[in-house]
């Protein structure tokens, strides 16, 4: 998802006997659906799991600017142009969200973007695609954000406090994104030959990218168990993933696209498609920085950072200059 | 790094007459860029009628784990709820 993988701390889930009285406390509190707020008693592993799950969640809002930007300049009309602006403009709001969120845990915005821009921090695999042409846009907004929706909604419901707010600022924002998305594929299919070409060869590249963003199964994984029992995490990778799949399918039906999987089948008695699994080894690859797009999205960043460098400081020194004017100006009426 | 700007918290009145309400924080040089960023933060969508912006480090917070002796004393003090006193039901609305 936004947050892929995030490394769980905690080597196995303890159960509420084995706790010492704060945690048992804390845990008792989190099972009772009470929020946890940020200066209150955590356990270590609690913290630090969440600094790494909401700030990769806030660099994947950031880098997924890149994607849909490179297409601000060329939007078929000055209408999709507006939208498409107002909707990377969200992107970024969204990440300012989240990264709040994070420093509310005791990181500070600065820790976070050198982790990012180190390489050590993660952000979605699906941003390392690129974007070939306008129904790409329309693409990203019908899956990619159909696919963070199916995460998001459920982290309304997280433990803690500010993530669960900022996801719900994020979900009312996201259903806009989704539906523009569609709505320029619905008009593009509806065009010539070459249109609805175009359609179905971004479903084709974005298909299996967009499953992907789920994560691979973690049925067994102490990470996802330990996620699930702090409330950081609420549903299963697969459960999430079959969720998008069911929903989606009849939507590329209507726009009389087909889904790239052979595998495909509906399954009367699970009342769910059934589907093939994407290239894990793709994933893998992509997550360790050799997707296509990696090192454009990694640069683009840090020259953002780099070059904005002087304008960062000019804006702090004239605000250190103005209170020294006003202190001084006080100091002598 | 030390260059960071500082952390401001932001309260947005909705449309409705209502109190300011804290929406979250963000990072500005000064109050009068803080105000200006929270306009395209929190409002891209007419959140609100008007912004304050307070920076967060001149808040003062009660402390949670003194929650419990904090709000005591109001614990036992539930006449203060109307539904403490039994009106008879002749009596009517009161």
């Amino acid at each position: 998802m936004y947050a892929q993988m995030v490394k769980t701390d905690g080597a196995c889930v303890k159960s509420l006997e084995d706790m010492e009285p704060q945690e048992r406390a804390f845990q008792e509190r989190i099972d009772a659906g009470q929020k946890i707020e940020p200066k209150e008693w955590m356990p270590e592993g609690y913290r630090k799991t969440l600094v790494r799950q909401i700030s990769q969640h806030a660099h994947s809002e950031i880098v997924g600017q890149l994607p849909e930007g490179n297409w601000i300049t060329r939007a078929p009309t000055l209408e999709r142009k507006a939208i498409l602006l107002a909707k990377v403009q969200d992107e970024a709001g969204h990440g300012l969200y989240l990264y709040c969120a994070a420093e509310t845990l005791g990181i500070s915005r600065d820790e976070m973007y050198e982790q990012l821009h180190c390489g050590k921090a993660k952000y979605s695999s699906i941003f390392n695609y690129p974007t070939l042409s306008w129904a790409d846009i329309g693409a990203i907004g019908w899956l990619v954000d159909g696919a963070a929706i199916m995460n998001q909604v459920p982290l309304q419901r997280c433990s803690y406090g500010p993530y669960a707010r900022a996801m719900v600022r994020i979900c009312k924002e996201e259903s806009f994104h989704q539906r523009q998305g569609f709505d320029v594929l619905a008009k593009m299919v509806k065009g010539t030959p070459a249109q609805k070409a175009m359609v179905q060869d971004a479903l084709d590249r974005w298909w299996w990218p967009s499953l992907m963003m789920f994560g691979p199964s973690d049925d067994a994984s102490v990470h996802s168990a330990q996620s699930m029992a702090w409330k950081i995490k609420q549903n299963s990778n697969d459960e999430l993933r079959q969720k998008f799949v069911d929903q989606t399918v009849p939507q590329a039906d209507y726009l009389g696209l087909t889904v790239p999987d052979p595998e495909l089948k509906w399954n009367e008695a699970k009342g769910g498609y059934d589907f093939g699994q994407p290239d894990w080894k793709e994933f893998f690859e992509v997550i360790a920085g050799n997707g296509p797009c990696n090192a454009e999205r990694l640069g683009a960043r840090r020259k953002a950072w780099d070059d904005g460098a002087w304008f960062r400081e000019g804006l702090a020194a004239h605000a250190t200059k103005a209170e020294q004017r006003r202190t001084a100006g006080q100091a002598a009426g | 790094m030390s260059s960071e700007w500082p952390l401001w918290e932001v309260f947005i009145r909705g449309q409705h007459g209502l109190n300011h309400r804290h929406v979250g924080s963000l990072h500005a040089p000064d109050a009068e860029m803080a105000i200006h960023n929270a306009r395209d933060v929190y409002t891209r969508r007419n959140e609100g009628v008007s912004i304050w912006v307070v920076r967060s480090t001149d808040i003062t917070a009660s402390v949670p784990s003194e929650k419990g002796p904090l709000f005591d004393p109001s614990n036992s003090k539930v006449y203060r709820h109307p539904t403490f006193f039994d009106v008879p039901e002749e009596v009517g609305h009161m």
